[in-house]
């Protein structure tokens, strides 16, 4: 049973389950000075040179799953610490070289930025590299790495420094939130900002959903998640653990689907909205295109205001695969609808805070939305339902999509637009590769994940967007 | 007279929708679109006896088969 990709995710769920355990007692701050020596027990370290610096270093996780430094207003934090101050060289040649005839790195470099020595060893010249990667790719012994940083290189829109200290920064007036360092670092050393403490505070208050009623909204990749149990198991878990009822976030997506492709054919020209991590980048390094981001809400904040139009006292947390989510969330057009945001491994940390075993529970059932609102959680999903949404609607209009599977392929996209030589009509902008299942926060990343969404989306009991929506008034 | 459809996972399996659009072709057809309000909801607690239905918070269980009667007997009799 595989539960985490990465050792790193497991270490930060022991944090997160462990916090969570003191808080529902009500016994956080009586006993947080325990919990690094719960988790790291003994004297011979397992990870840094000693228990004591492994320790502190989780006690610093311990910060961010309560929530982190309240004064950086990014959702995600670099633990200094923890920066393992990898080697930022960049292209560099290896001993591996043998000094050959061929020099493919010297003819593919267009910088001119390579040049031999008296043995005919390759030599990058700094100053003139841009770090293409095209020599390291053409050598045939392979002699030529990267030593860019994990962080860094995950970092596609470069919001990743050095400081002084040799530790990674995040530029915040860049930084998406996306979480790909955070999923990418191996030592950890970047995490997103827990707010368990928060769900576990209204779940809590609710006394048993008496007061106000908390509802659970869970984002469609969930399909391709906790893979070890059923998805009814899921579902019964979250009730297990004191929500209402748990609601598919994909019906939001149906919604949005609806509005958008009318939108679109209205505007004749759009970019989506789904991905807040998408919309953030454009923002800060588009302005000139934001006008045509779509002006729908995304699927979290369309549905969580619908529900709080049914129930203006209820609770609405968001359970998805995302860390950008966290950030959309504290936005002032989102904050009054949705409460709190949570990722997949935090909701695992969540089960094992309370000894819920979901692979023991009954089956309970989720049906909210169509095949269309449920793929969006996979990249090309959301240019699908548009599709679909100008058909149900019979609006006569030529959709060309383009869907972009990454924030790289969203740069190339909006630089194409901004030149006006790009050949599509909607932008399906998705920060992660693979769409959301290519989300920080999922638990495990795989290549079945797409077929499970898939598999998931023809399991709805409706089967057009129309019908989806149709109970909404 | 307000009525309130649960549309949650539950009853939504169970058939709401077809209860809601009966309900919206049955309320057009009287011509009493004014008097009724008719919402949805996700939850009212009692998935057992889905699709719950409640009229002016009295609770009824109704399925798609059943709305005629229902309608005739609870809405149309009161309204």
């Amino acid at each position: 049973m595989r539960k985490f990709d990465t050792k790193v995710q497991y270490l930060k769920y022991k944090v997160i389950r462990e916090v969570a355990k003191e808080a529902w007692n009500d016994t956080l701050l009586e006993n947080i000075l325990e919990i690094p020596g719960t988790i790291i027990p003994g004297k011979t370290p397992t990870m840094r040179c000693c228990v004591y610096k492994e320790r502190a270093i989780l006690s610093e996780r311990i910060k961010i799953a309560m929530g982190g430094n309240k004064d950086n207003p990014n959702v995600i934090e670099v633990i200094d610490i923890a920066c393992d101050e990898c080697p930022a060289a960049g292209y560099e040649v290896t001993d591996s070289c043998r000094g050959c005839l061929a020099h493919r790195c010297e003819s593919v470099c267009k910088c001119g930025a390579i040049s031999f020595d008296h043995n005919h060893t390759a030599h990058i010249d700094k100053s003139k590299c841009v770090e293409c990667g095209r020599c390291a790719k053409v050598c045939p012994y392979y002699a030529i790495v990267n030593r860019k940083r994990p962080c860094q290189n995950a970092c596609k829109i470069k919001a990743i420094t050095i400081n002084e200290d040799n530790a990674a920064a995040i530029d915040n007036n860049k930084c998406i939130a996306c979480g790909a360092c955070v999923y990418q670092c191996p030592f950890g050393a970047i995490m997103d900002k827990s707010y368990i403490l928060d769900v576990i505070n209204l779940i809590k208050k609710s006394e048993n959903n008496q007061n106000y009623k908390v509802y659970a909204m869970v984002a469609p990749s969930i399909s391709s998640q906790f893979t070890y149990a059923k998805l009814g198991q899921v579902i019964k878990g979250l009730k297990e653990l004191g929500f209402y009822t748990v609601i598919e976030a994909a019906l939001g997506a149906d919604m949005v689907a609806k509005k958008e492709s009318k939108e679109l054919s209205e505007k004749g020209f759009l970019t989506s909205s789904c991905c807040p991590a998408f919309v953030s980048y454009v923002r800060s390094e588009f302005p000139d295109l934001v006008q045509y981001i779509s002006h729908n809400p995304s699927p979290m904040a369309t549905l969580a205001r619908y529900i709080k139009d049914t129930d203006p006292s209820s609770k609405v947390v968001f359970i998805g695969p995302c860390t950008a989510k966290k950030a959309e969330a504290q936005l002032e057009d989102v904050k009054p609808y949705v409460d709190v945001v949570m990722t997949f491994e935090e909701l695992q940390a969540l089960y094992d805070s309370r000894d819920i075993d979901i692979t023991k529970l009954e089956e309970d059932v989720l049906d909210n939305a169509s095949y269309f609102g449920r793929i969006f959680a996979r990249s090309g999903g959301l240019s699908d339902a548009v599709a679909q949404g100008l058909k149900e609607q019979n609006i006569d209009f030529d959709l060309k999509a383009i869907p972009c599977d990454g924030i790289e392929e969203c740069k190339i996209a909006l630089l194409k637009k901004r030149k006006n030589v790009l050949d599509a009509n909607f932008i399906e902008g998705m920060a992660c590769v693979g769409g959301c299942i290519g989300g920080a926060g999922c638990l495990t990343h795989g290549e079945k994940n797409k077929t499970e969404v898939d598999k998931y989306g023809k399991e709805a009991l409706e089967k057009t967007i129309q019908d989806a929506v149709s109970v909404l008034k | 007279m307000k009525i309130i459809v649960c549309i949650g996972s539950s009853c939504h399996i169970k058939g709401s929708r077809q209860v809601v659009e009966k309900l919206q072709c049955l309320i057009a057809e009287n011509n009493l679109s004014d008097k009724i309000e008719l919402s949805g909801t996700f939850c009212l607690g009692k998935c057992q006896q889905g699709v719950c239905v409640t009229v002016d918070d009295k609770f009824f269980s109704v399925a798609p088969e059943t709305v005629d009667e229902f309608f005739k007997d609870e809405i149309l009799a009161k309204a």
